[in-house]
């Protein structure tokens, strides 16, 4: 083996064609976007220069201030959801389903596989009061409640869409902590056990400490998707009402795609690198901490 | 041994490079410029939104019969988006110089002038003018493209619309109403249908232009003919009293609840639909919706129980009832390099008979001369026609001159603005932000 990765030649043969299509597919057009960004215009018009007036426009338009702030609304709050559920499922499934946990945990995955915008129809069904009311609105109603036009304001949509993200993913999330869960050795908690610690305090001091590398991947994981999300968005809310629930993916697209402003798109894309790029970082600073310690 | 390793090892680095120049390949032929686009196109390939089936509809019928040499030469090939995503495919073909040899242009004229101006799409009067089919087109439909493309032609007008309010005439009369000929008596008769438990307004607040059509009506009948180009040539803001007042009238409707329940998820085919069953005492629509107003299956309330009026006149205002809002429909075009005889074969073949064709299935009135003569299926077609015809000056409508991001905000903030969530002033001034810029 040693051999192998000691040769020049090998390593250039296993490593070249990833590394040509990585670049090809994503360090190339990354480059591109970034000249882009000092650029206005769209493949219509064509491109001409204009200097540093996009990163000035970026910095005074409110809907990019919007657009950050839901954004990071959204990530937190999806993350914590996220990982927390699947936290707890994994914990149900380890320590209270056992062996029996397989069905629990397939039924939990299946809205995983299922395609985004089926699962954003199903919630647009699910949350309508016109032309139907739908079931969660009848269920209101059954309880002497009045119905709510979940997608008629921000607040609401932005909470419809934190549920059907969370229930979306946690099966998930679940699974990849299940994995790590599963890897405590027995000895460890049995003898934890021996000295007394049982339910939350064997959770918090030895479940918690001997699981958490894989919880930092899971909250990496997390919070770089959901800083990126799109998908979801488009297919509950599109953004709406107004701009309510528009992140900063969408208004990137929206900017380029729409408004065929390539230029200005490119520099929101690039102020959303540097914010996925600051969190990792942060994530990646507070997971050197050893945990066990304090 | 050794020799098969090093040949396996050799097969294995030929496929690699082999596999890695396929991909550089694939990748430069995505990124080219060669594109779909050849200047010999090999289907009359058309690009329409889901929402319209008119012009699908007839020009299908078309192809079949009239134009049936036409389609022989090039054959018809339809495609089909959401209107919501048509602005994104187009901006993406035009990039690729992918771009359909006929196409829906745009949701907002700038885009369509932005595609006109980097030579995309043909020159529509030369081109029709050199087939000598140019008079096909109704003079008042040129003069609606002119004003909305900048003195050019570079659209057909397969829809020449008027746009009012219809009324379900069977609703109207079993509450005594008659028709409203201003601003206060149509709020009045919106107020009683309410009282009586009858949706007064059917809307798609999902679309947004059928709220924000309100607005612009309110402000043509309350300002004058002028209202919006004056907005266009920076003469006056949206943010003044005078056009905030128009979108606090439309707020006021649906602060009263006079739109239902939920009107920013309803869509355009649901709004249609609560009207032509019934649930909604009247629509404020384009008459392409003389189309489903004549399909029996659609219409449930039946097109002689339907009426249409002009929108009512603003108290005091400068405006009157004879200018209705005209347009040509979603703008469709021909793409400019794929304009060659075939293609000039199917357009002269549309020019003489998509106007009769179309009213006479569909009952839908394009901008095309009516060259065999069709009788009007129902009374409100017949009431529409004469409309047209005798209509002197028109008007266009909220977004017409504005940019494809003002129009985007504009529309999408619309259910807000009559779901209360978005203050009158505060819709005003986001769409005159969006106008601002460049």
């Amino acid at each position: 083996m040693h051999r192998v990765l000691g040769d020049r030649k090998a390593v250039l043969i296993l490593l070249g064609p990833a590394l040509l299509v990585y670049s090809l597919i994503m360090l190339v057009p990354m480059v591109w976007s970034f000249g882009y960004s000092f650029t206005e215009g769209n493949t219509v018009e064509g491109f001409t220069g204009n200097g540093l007036d996009n990163f000035q426009r970026l910095f005074s338009d409110p809907a990019v201030r919007d657009a950050l702030w839901f954004t990071a609304k959204y990530a937190v709050v999806v993350t914590v959801g996220q990982v927390v559920a699947g936290y707890l499922l994994a914990l149900l499934y380890v320590f209270f389903l056992k062996r029996a946990s397989a069905l629990v945990r397939t039924l939990v995955f299946f809205p995983v596989v299922l395609p985004t915008v089926a699962v954003g129809l199903l919630f647009q069904k699910f949350f309508q009061v016109a032309p139907q009311t739908g079931p969660v609105n009848s269920l209101l109603n059954a309880v002497g409640l009045d119905s709510v036009d979940w997608f008629g304001s921000a607040g609401h949509a932005f909470w419809v869409l934190i549920v059907m993200d969370i229930w979306r993913s946690m099966g998930f999330y679940a699974v990849l902590l299940f994995a790590g869960l599963v890897d405590i050795p027995e000895e460890v908690l049995e003898s934890a056990r021996l000295d007394g610690a049982s339910g939350l305090r064997l959770v918090r001091h030895i479940v918690l400490p001997m699981s958490f590398p894989v919880l930092m991947s899971s909250v990496i994981f997390s919070i770089n998707g959901t800083l990126k999300v799109f998908d979801s968005i488009v297919a509950l809310t599109n953004g709406g009402p107004g701009s309510g629930t528009t992140p900063l993916t969408l208004y990137m697209f929206q900017t380029s795609f729409t408004y065929g402003d390539y230029g200005y798109g490119s520099t929101i894309a690039l102020l959303l690198t540097v914010v996925c790029l600051l969190v990792t970082l942060v994530v990646f600073r507070v997971s050197r901490r050893d945990p066990t310690e304090g | 041994m050794i020799t098969s390793s090093t040949s396996a090892r050799r097969s294995r680095l030929a496929g690699s490079t082999a596999s890695a120049a396929a991909l550089v390949v694939l990748v430069s032929a995505c990124g080219g410029t060669g594109g779909g686009s050849a200047s010999a196109p090999d289907n009359f390939s058309y690009l329409s939104v889901t929402e319209n089936t008119t012009v699908k509809t007839a020009l299908t019928t078309l192809s079949k019969g009239e134009c049936k040499t036409a389609q022989d030469g090039l054959p018809l090939k339809v495609e089909t988006v959401p209107q919501a995503s048509l602005d994104q495919k187009l901006q993406l073909l035009a990039g690729q110089d992918a771009l359909p040899v006929q196409f829906a242009a745009g949701n907002a004229p700038a885009l369509t002038q932005q595609l006109y101006k980097s030579g995309k799409v043909a020159d529509l009067e030369a081109k029709l003018t050199s087939l000598g089919v140019f008079d096909q087109l109704e003079p008042a439909a040129v003069s609606t493209i002119k004003a909305l493309y900048g003195g050019k032609v570079e659209v057909l007008p397969y829809e020449y619309n008027i746009e009012g309010i219809f009324y379900n005439k069977k609703i109207f009369s079993a509450n005594g109403l008659s028709v409203p000929g201003t601003w206060s008596e149509l709020v009045a008769a919106a107020a009683k249908l309410e009282a009586k438990g009858i949706q007064p307004f059917s809307a798609s607040g999902q679309q947004g232009w059928p709220l924000t059509r309100l607005i612009s009506g309110y402000l043509y009948r309350s300002l004058g003919p002028d209202a919006l180009q004056a907005v266009a040539d920076g003469k006056a803001k949206l943010t003044d009293p005078a056009y905030v007042k128009a979108a606090q009238e439309v707020a006021a409707l649906g602060k009263k609840g006079y739109f239902g329940k939920g009107v920013g998820s309803i869509d355009y085919d649901t709004s249609m639909n609560e009207f032509l069953s019934g649930k909604a005492g009247m629509l404020y629509m384009g008459s392409w919706a003389l189309a489903n107003i004549a399909d029996e299956k659609q219409n449930k309330v039946g097109a002689d129980n339907v009426g249409f009026m002009p929108f009512p006149a603003v108290e005091g205002g400068k405006g009157s009832i004879e200018q209705y809002p005209s347009n040509v429909g979603l703008g469709i075009t021909l793409g400019a390099k794929s304009f060659d005889k075939k293609t000039g074969a199917w357009v002269s073949c549309i020019a003489k008979n998509y106007g009769s064709t179309a009213l006479k299935d569909q009952g839908a009135i394009s901008g095309f001369k009516v060259n065999t003569p069709v009788e009007n299926s129902n009374e409100v077609t017949g009431q529409v026609r004469e409309t047209i015809s005798a209509s002197k000056q028109n008007v266009l409508w909220f977004e017409a001159l504005f940019s494809t991001k003002a129009t985007t905000v504009s529309q999408s903030n619309a259910a807000g603005l009559v779901a209360g969530s978005l203050s009158p002033e505060k819709f005003m001034r986001t769409v005159q932000d969006a106008l601002a810029e460049k």
